[in-house]
């Protein structure tokens, strides 16, 4: 299982391996990580074998987030609120994978709702990172990380609102890729905030995330902001030349200098970055810093929280436990309403719904949603300038390697906030945008992340793949550290 | 009360019976007596469910805007009014948000009365949003049916531009006859298709109604499911408002929702305005704005029928009708369909709409059918009435036929043989006659002598002769000339 997904194709094709035999594998080693860093809510036992295709995915292994809808199977998005869920119908993009012959073989564990960064609020406890257990693995997409990372399949589905997918990836040493928003549809995926939602994929490789969004991707009629995709082929154009490729990185957030207090890690994170940048050059691109305003930089944390949390308080009104979830106690409807919400949602979950509802309440709509979303615009203008000159930003994910889970270890510094949220600017504006391993701090892995303008998923995927052919870090699988 | 007047606006909701499937769901839009049988996951609110806008739901949805003289928006787009109830499984309910962009803004209707006069009602705005589940409520339990959940929904709201619960109906009416006759809906109440809140306020005669600040405290009363109880709310609230404000209490009129209870006949207060929800209204994220074209608004324009009032001016004005028979056969749609398929096979404009005021529209109205089920379409209607163009049968045996007909549920035609013929024949008639003649020669004298009113027992024999088979027509000409040549 530690195999791209081309070669087990190649294993499956000339019957050196059986779909059976790969099933059992992930099986197995699905319950050694549970026990180890217990990454999933449900492993699914009866998986059974398919019929091996042309199809690249067919016959192997995957697993999918506990946000999507998956039919008779339990899907919890990893909430007490849908602690007992099995939805009759499959998510859009679960379906199209399952249509190419590909293996559902667990569902993975994830903050609650996708609502956090750490792994560690889902209603089954806490992910660990298969490097070191005492770190976090990031999130939401924690257990799909962890998973991929341990080698259980070469691929599983995440989702991403702020940087879900793409954070995980990078604490976890693997590929985290989402394609420009409406490319794969978002029908099933349980929602945290609609405009920022969007579906996508860990994996070890960029090739292998490219099979996987064109088998996912899709206009769907269930799903009015999917579109047309049918022109783009991300496995067949991945290839594609990128030398004369224009990459640009933003000082504020890379130069050290803009950094009070640095910590080693962070001055190790951003050196390393600046010798990928080198790499770069050498492949050929042209890469230059660009200047962007400190101030609007430092508005993104907030403006973040203004959106999500105003959008997925309405979202998530439908979850009352009267027709699916747990039925609350109660006297009446309101009554057992409460008492659903009350148990079912963890106090951060709450927290954010007080934050959501404020934000929304009529004298407040204007100063916060309405600003917030005034300034979402201002940073995607920014970066859609960028994208006139620039064929792709790139920059460094996070301020290091993955945080511990004892918080108290790790040193958090204000000034860094923006570094740690930059990738939710590839949700304010819908950018693919895709996440690969950079080097290692401490034996710990790092990532760079490259972001490029709408509906550009095959340039910034091509990049993706020649950065990752030059460096060594390619379908590696988390060995513990420590 | 003549020192008082009355300021009413209207909200009206109405289903759109007339798209194939819900406004944002693919269940099927149909009025199913079996509860939970038209729905899909999103009318439940199921995880993951998005909302897919209806474009026929928009297309009539602006086909009403054009209508009512609105401004049609640029951009459509589509609101979440955010609120917990157990009818609504999202717990928001996706609308527009006026005066925030909306299907229809601004626009007004020119109402014609009862006795032909008009008035001119404002309208602030149309817009479009989906129903809720509908509840029903027992001793101990509630049940829900969600096949209402996600029905095309019109909202329409007036300005306080009609000043009584008289002309507040009459616009209801037209306005409900437009909505069927552009088939934007059947608008049943008896269905509850249609859904009526009344906003009633007073103010004194003396001061100017222009001015919104001499308007009253402005009283609003809901869910109303008849434009019986529209009206009877209405004169009950002026009333109320009325003696408070003439007994110098008008402070205990205050800004307040109230419910219509029919049972009583009264209003009965349900909350202060001062506890208004704040709903939260934000754009639905998942419904991306779309450009209404003003090519497809032309096309929409295009494909308008001639509403009610057109209607009749051009039964009146084309085909020679009698303003009360125009206005009767316009006000309903189904009555006017019968009458143009009368036109179209051919059938006479005032004997078809004779036909249809009187005995057809007695009928359904006395067995309490609608139209469409009536057995006597204008094609079998039309046997019978070609019988007594070509003097087959006379026009009382005509009628005889069409009540038999109904009874029996068979063809007129089946009735209408030889053997009911009239007698056209001018020989036999006049052989007939000069031997009548003849035989009462008294009769004859008297009316020669000047006793006019003879003239009719002659014919009476005639048709006793004939057991009344003989052409009235025929039969008069013949005796007229005779007499008179005796005269």
């Amino acid at each position: 299982m530690d195999k791209t997904i081309e070669e087990l194709h190649e294993l499956l094709k000339t019957k050196q391996i059986t779909s059976k035999e790969l099933i059992v594998e992930s099986l197995k080693k699905s319950h050694e990580v549970q026990e180890a860093y217990n990454a999933f809510v449900t492993i699914l036992e009866e998986a059974e074998e398919t019929t091996i295709t042309d199809n690249l995915l067919s016959g192997i292994p995957f697993g999918i987030k506990d946000n999507y809808s998956t039919k008779d199977i339990l899907s919890t998005g990893s909430s007490n609120t849908l602690k007992d869920y099995v939805p009759f119908f499959n998510a859009t993009a679960v379906q199209k994978l399952i249509d190419a012959g590909a293996v559902p073989v667990n569902k993975t564990v994830l903050d609650e709702f996708g609502m956090g960064g750490t792994g560690t609020t889902g209603h089954t406890g806490i992910v660990k990172n298969p490097w070191d257990p005492t770190r976090m693995t990031a999130g939401s997409s924690a257990g799909s990380a962890c998973a991929v990372a341990a080698g259980v399949y070469p691929y599983a589905l995440g989702s991403d609102t702020g940087d879900s997918i793409r954070k995980p990836a990078a604490y976890c040493g693997i590929v985290g890729y989402k394609p420009t928003y409406g490319m794969i549809s978002r029908y099933g995926l349980f929602p945290f905030a609609s405009s920022l939602d969007h579906c996508g994929v860990l994996t070890r490789s960029v090739t292998d995330a490219a099979i996987v969004v064109d088998t996912m991707k899709g206009i769907d009629e269930h799903d009015m902001t999917s579109w047309d995709s049918s022109h783009i082929h991300l496995y067949e154009n991945r290839n594609k030349e990128v030398k004369n490729m224009k990459l640009c990185y933003i000082k504020e957030l890379c130069d050290i200098e803009f950094y009070e207090n640095p910590t080693e890690e962070l001055k190790m994170h951003l050196e390393n970055f600046k010798e990928k940048l080198e790499l770069c050059k050498n492949l050929g691109m042209e890469v230059e810093e660009v200047s962007v305003n400190q101030k609007l930089l430092d508005t993104l944390p907030s403006v973040y929280v203004a959106i999500s949390c105003a959008e997925a308080t309405s979202n998530m009104s439908n979850l009352t436990g009267i027709i699916f979830g747990p039925r609350g106690e109660g006297k009446n409807v309101t009554e057992m309403m409460m008492d659903h919400r009350t148990k079912g949602f963890s106090p951060l979950i709450k927290r954010r719904f007080i934050i959501g509802s404020y934000i929304l309440q009529k004298e407040n709509q204007e100063r916060y949603f309405k600003n917030a979303g005034r300034v979402r615009r201002l940073l995607v203008d920014t970066w859609k300038k960028l994208y006139e000159s620039y064929d792709a930003v790139i920059l460094p994910v996070g301020s290091g390697p993955a945080k511990h889970l004892d918080g108290s270890k790790d040193i958090l510094t204000k000034d860094t906030a923006a570094l740690e949220e930059h990738l939710q600017i590839g949700n304010f504006g819908g950018f693919p945008s895709i996440t690969i391993p950079d080097g290692f701090i401490n034996g710990l892995p790092v990532a760079l992340n490259i972001t490029g303008n709408c509906y550009e998923d095959e340039k910034i995927l091509s990049i993706a793949h020649a950065l990752e052919q030059a460096m060594p870090y390619k379908n590696q699988i988390a060995k513990e550290v420590r | 009360m003549a020192n008082f007047i009355t300021k009413i606006g209207l909200e009206m909701h109405c289903e759109m019976s007339k798209t194939n499937s819900k406004v944002f769901s693919s269940a099927k839009n149909e009025y199913c007596e079996i509860p939970n049988s038209n729905i899909r996951p999103l009318d439940m609110g199921f995880p993951g469910t998005l909302p897919v806008v209806n474009k026929e739901a928009v297309r009539l949805s602006l086909m009403a805007s054009i209508i009512l003289h609105c401004r049609q928006p640029e951009y459509m787009y589509f609101e979440r009014k955010n609120y917990y109830y157990p009818d609504m499984p999202k717990n928001y309910q996706i609308t527009q948000n006026p005066p925030e962009d909306c299907v229809g803004m601004e626009g007004f209707l020119d109402v014609e009365r009862e006795d032909g006069s008009q008035f001119r009602v404002g309208i602030d705005n149309i817009h479009l949003e989906e129903d809720a589940a509908s509840l029903d409520h027992y001793y101990d339990t509630s049940c829900i049916d969600y096949n209402r959940a996600g029905v095309p929904l019109l909202e329409l709201v007036t300005n306080p531009d009609i000043h009584s619960a008289n002309d507040a109906v009459t616009f209801l009416e037209q306005m409900r006859s437009i909505y069927q006759y552009a088939n934007i809906s059947e608008a049943d109440s008896k269905k509850g298709q249609i859904r009526c809140d009344v906003n009633v306020s007073i103010m004194d005669a003396n001061l100017d109604e222009e001015n919104p600040e001499n308007w009253g405290t402005k009283v609003e009363i809901k869910n109303i499911n008849s434009f019986g109880g529209v009206r009877d709310a209405i004169n009950y609230e002026i009333k109320r408002q009325s003696e408070l404000k003439s007994l110098g209490r008008y402070n205990e009129v205050e800004q307040e929702t109230r419910r219509w209870d029919e049972e009583s006949g009264t209003t009965i207060r349900m909350r202060s305005k001062v506890d208004a929800i704040d709903y939260k209204y934000f754009v639905d994220p998942n419904i991306p704005k779309f450009k209404i074209e003003s090519s497809w608004l032309e096309e929409i324009k295009k494909s308008i029928p001639l509403l009610p009032l057109e209607r009749k001016a051009k039964y009146i004005q084309e085909y020679g009708l009698s303003a009360y028979d125009a206005k009767v056969i316009v006000k309903e749609r189904e009555y006017a369909e019968y009458f143009e398929t009368c036109l179209e096979i051919g059938m006479d404009a005032k004997t078809s709409a004779n036909w249809l005021t009187t005995q057809i529209l007695g009928e359904i109205n006395r067995i309490n059918i609608s139209i469409k089920d009536f057995y006597l379409t204008p094609k079998l209607l039309k046997q019978i009435i070609d019988a007594i163009k070509n003097g087959t049968i006379s026009s009382k045996q005509a009628k005889e036929i069409f009540y038999q007909a109904l009874e029996e549920q068979k063809e007129p035609s089946s009735y209408i043989n030889s053997d009911m013929a009239q007698i056209s024949d001018k020989t036999e008639l006049e052989n007939m006659i000069t031997k009548i003649l003849e035989e009462n020669p008294q009769q004859v004298t008297e009316y020669k002598n000047g006793k006019d009113n003879l003239f009719d027992y002659f014919v009476g024999q005639v048709m006793k002769n004939t057991h009344g088979k003989a052409n009235p027509v025929i039969t008069k000409e013949i005796l007229k000339d005779k007499l008179d040549k005796k005269r």
